[in-house]
């Protein structure tokens, strides 16, 4: 994982869940053929209503209309990310789309132990209620080694949670190198 | 003397060759049974190619159980792919219990659904057919590809929902690493009046602590108004904790859980664990059976609750009766005795289950005994009263392709029997979803108004062995 995580952020509210990242309909696309997965990035949070998508402004798309991409590499969120289905495609749909990290004040359990086992994108925890703090399309930047996210567009600096049990996870990109390194696997 | 422990404490320690654990523990267990179904399969055998190799075999094959159920009743050729891929997989692995939707074939198109829902290899909804078929049992440990997969707590045992990767580690080691749970205790107190159902009161719950109340804790279910409750009602209980963030549910082991497990389990052998008397509880809750309403839980989230009386005034566009949280057998009977002789005014989409809820449908009268001669079935009575009534699946449930029976296509209000009801859930962004249970959403249908049951139920309504035996 890079030490620094820097670029856009795009701010969403509370109880984003998987339906809003990645609605039912295109659960059909298989993750695991390389062609197909990429539509997980074009479908990343179609599901969010228009006025909660973007904000403070909403009516934002998190990727351009017909794109693989998205111009946000850090996604701001409010209490309870990702919340709703276990589907493993929505943190996977985030990074397919370009995102780096989430930064939210607390995720639901299953989204986090597939953002932190599946090595996707990096689930930090901010006390602060940055949903009020950051505006959609605000230079951020994530120091991974000091535990802070700072705002460029406004100068502001925030402490994060420290990733605690599942740092050592995270730090080997996931559960399968993680068990790999601690002499668990075979492989 | 050992520290007390809660139930779900006991089952983990057990399972990781401790002891004792205490809540905050991260430990490695090792897992009994695990299942994934069309949805999250294909992807789960894909990161467990890509990391134990294209030949690697599944560490027990008598442990995996693989139950489409999601998108079956759809044109979409991707589905059918999806499936096709389930069925390489377990013909490469001798896997013991897979549910094949026998029907679907390599035709394109909507595929024709089973003629007979006992005469298919397919059985419909996961979460249904895992205790129908055998598969839960009290003590163990259950994962699923599915977040609803906590429903099986309602035997006495820790079942809960993981992503592909997580199952994918499984499938190669039988082995997962959990964080132990604190528990949350809530007991209702009385007997369940005829015109509640679990479902009133899970919402009393989810509404009491929000739909993150609950995160990374186990959720305990405890009192006689929950051994008042069929193992049916109790699966809804157990089947939403997830809608309040929880990792898993659970209720007591009683002679109604142990009669249905010797009935069905395919393993003999279980272990009964309850809570030590003096354990720790992270919170409890109470409740008075007799003071609580039938309640819905309004648009856009599961913890929006208020009671069906006070939202009187909400004209309803269409009901939905189905899904793993209201699609049970004894969801149909309840339904049925409150339709039976009425017509719906509104579009009222009925989805069973399970094949077997479908087929005690057309076996079973409204009171849940074999209907005689010239009774009518669940499924008459249903029928009669002008529901549209579909083959087993999750269907509409969570919108999925835009051909799916009953998705919301377009705004409208929709009062249904399932589980969420965030934006978009059940189909278009701008639908408004009404969570209740099988009496609200079936008085709902017979005006179009969101209705209080007990404008129509004051009787107690039997449901004899169904669903059980």
């Amino acid at each position: 994982m890079p030490a620094v995580i820097k670029g856009k952020a795009f701010v969403l509210g509370d109880d984003i869940d998987t339906d809003q990242i990645i609605p039912a309909q295109y659960l059909s696309y298989n993750p695991a053929d390389p062609e197909e997965r990429k539509y997980f990035g074009m479908y990343a949070m179609v599901g969010v209503p228009a006025a909660q998508s973007g904000l403070p402004k909403g009516d934002m798309r998190f990727v351009p209309e017909g794109q693989f991409t998205s111009p946000y590499t850090i996604v701001i969120g409010g209490r309870n990310f990702g919340c709703g289905s276990s589907r493993e495609h929505a943190p996977l749909a985030l990074a397919e789309a370009g995102a780096k990290a989430v930064v939210a004040e607390f995720y639901a359990r299953i989204f986090y132990r597939n953002c932190v086992n599946g090595g996707y994108v990096l689930p930090c925890q901010c006390p602060k209620r940055l949903v009020d703090e950051i505006s959609t399309g605000d230079e951020c930047e994530l120091d991974i080694e000091a535990n802070t996210l700072t705002n460029h567009s406004t100068g502001k600096q925030y402490p994060l949670d420290p990733l605690g049990d599942a740092k050592p996870i995270i730090d080997a990109g996931g559960i399968f190198d993680y068990a790999a390194k601690a002499g668990m696997l075979k492989t | 003397m050992a520290k007390p422990m809660t139930m779900t404490e006991k089952i983990i320690a057990a399972h990781a060759g401790r002891d004792h654990v205490n809540p905050g523990d991260n430990v490695w267990v090792g897992v009994d049974v695990l299942m994934t179904h069309d949805v999250c399969g294909p992807g789960t055998i894909g990161i467990f190619k890509e990391r134990f190799g294209q030949n690697a075999k599944v560490w027990d094959k008598d442990r995996v159980v693989i139950i489409p159920d999601h998108y079956i009743f759809t044109a979409e050729d991707k589905c059918h792919r999806n499936i096709q891929i389930l069925r390489d997989f377990v013909r490469e692995q001798g896997l013991k219990y897979y549910y094949d939707p026998d029907f679907v074939t390599s035709e394109p198109g909507m595929p024709n659904p089973y003629k007979d829902p006992t005469k298919t290899s397919y059985k419909g909804v996961c979460h249904k057919a895992l205790p129908e078929e055998g598969h839960v049992r009290p003590g163990e440990i259950l994962l699923g590809t599915d977040s609803h997969s906590c429903t099986a707590g309602a035997f006495g045992q820790l079942a809960s929902g993981v992503g592909n990767t997580d199952a994918a580690f499984v499938l190669g080691t039988g082995k997962t690493w959990l964080k132990v749970p604190p528990t949350m205790k809530f007991t209702f107190r009385g007997q369940i009046p005829p015109y509640l159902t679990a479902k009133d009161l899970i919402l009393a719950v989810i509404g009491e602590i929000s739909v993150s109340g609950g995160t990374y804790k186990t959720m305990y279910f405890a009192g006689d108004g929950v051994s008042s409750l069929t193992l049916e009602d109790r699966m809804t209980l157990t089947n939403m904790v997830i809608e309040a963030g929880g990792k898993n549910g659970v209720c007591d082991v009683d002679e109604k859980t142990l009669q249905y497990v010797r009935a069905r389990s395919n393993v003999d052998h279980w272990t009964v664990y309850k809570d030590d008397p003096g354990c720790a509880y992270d919170c409890e809750y109470e409740w008075d059976l007799g003071t609580l309403e039938p309640l819905v839980a309004k648009p856009y989230s599961p913890d929006n609750k208020d009671t069906a009386h006070n939202c009187r005034d909400v004209k309803i566009d269409r009901a939905y009766i189905g899904s793993c949280t209201g699609g049970k057998i004894t969801d149909m009977i309840f339904a049925a005795n409150l339709l039976s002789g009425h017509t719906v005014k509104i579009p009222t989409y009925v989805v069973p289950g399970s094949t077997e809820v479908h087929a005690d449908m057309l076996r079973l009268n409204i009171q849940g005994q074999a209907k005689q001669e010239g009774e009518k079935s669940i499924y008459q009575v249903l029928e009669d009263a002008g529901c549209l009534i579909s083959a087993s699946s999750c269907a509409a449930c969570l919108g999925g392709p835009m051909d799916t029976f009953g998705r919301l296509n377009e705004p409208m209000a929709c009062i249904s029997t399932t589980n969420r009801n965030f934006p978009g859930r059940m189909g278009h962004k701008d639908a408004g979803v009404y969570l209740a249970s099988p009496l609200t959403a079936a008085a709902t249908a017979l005006t179009g108004y969101v209705t209080d049951p007990r404008e129509y139920v004051s009787e107690p309504i039997a449901t004899g062995s169904a669903g059980v035996l």
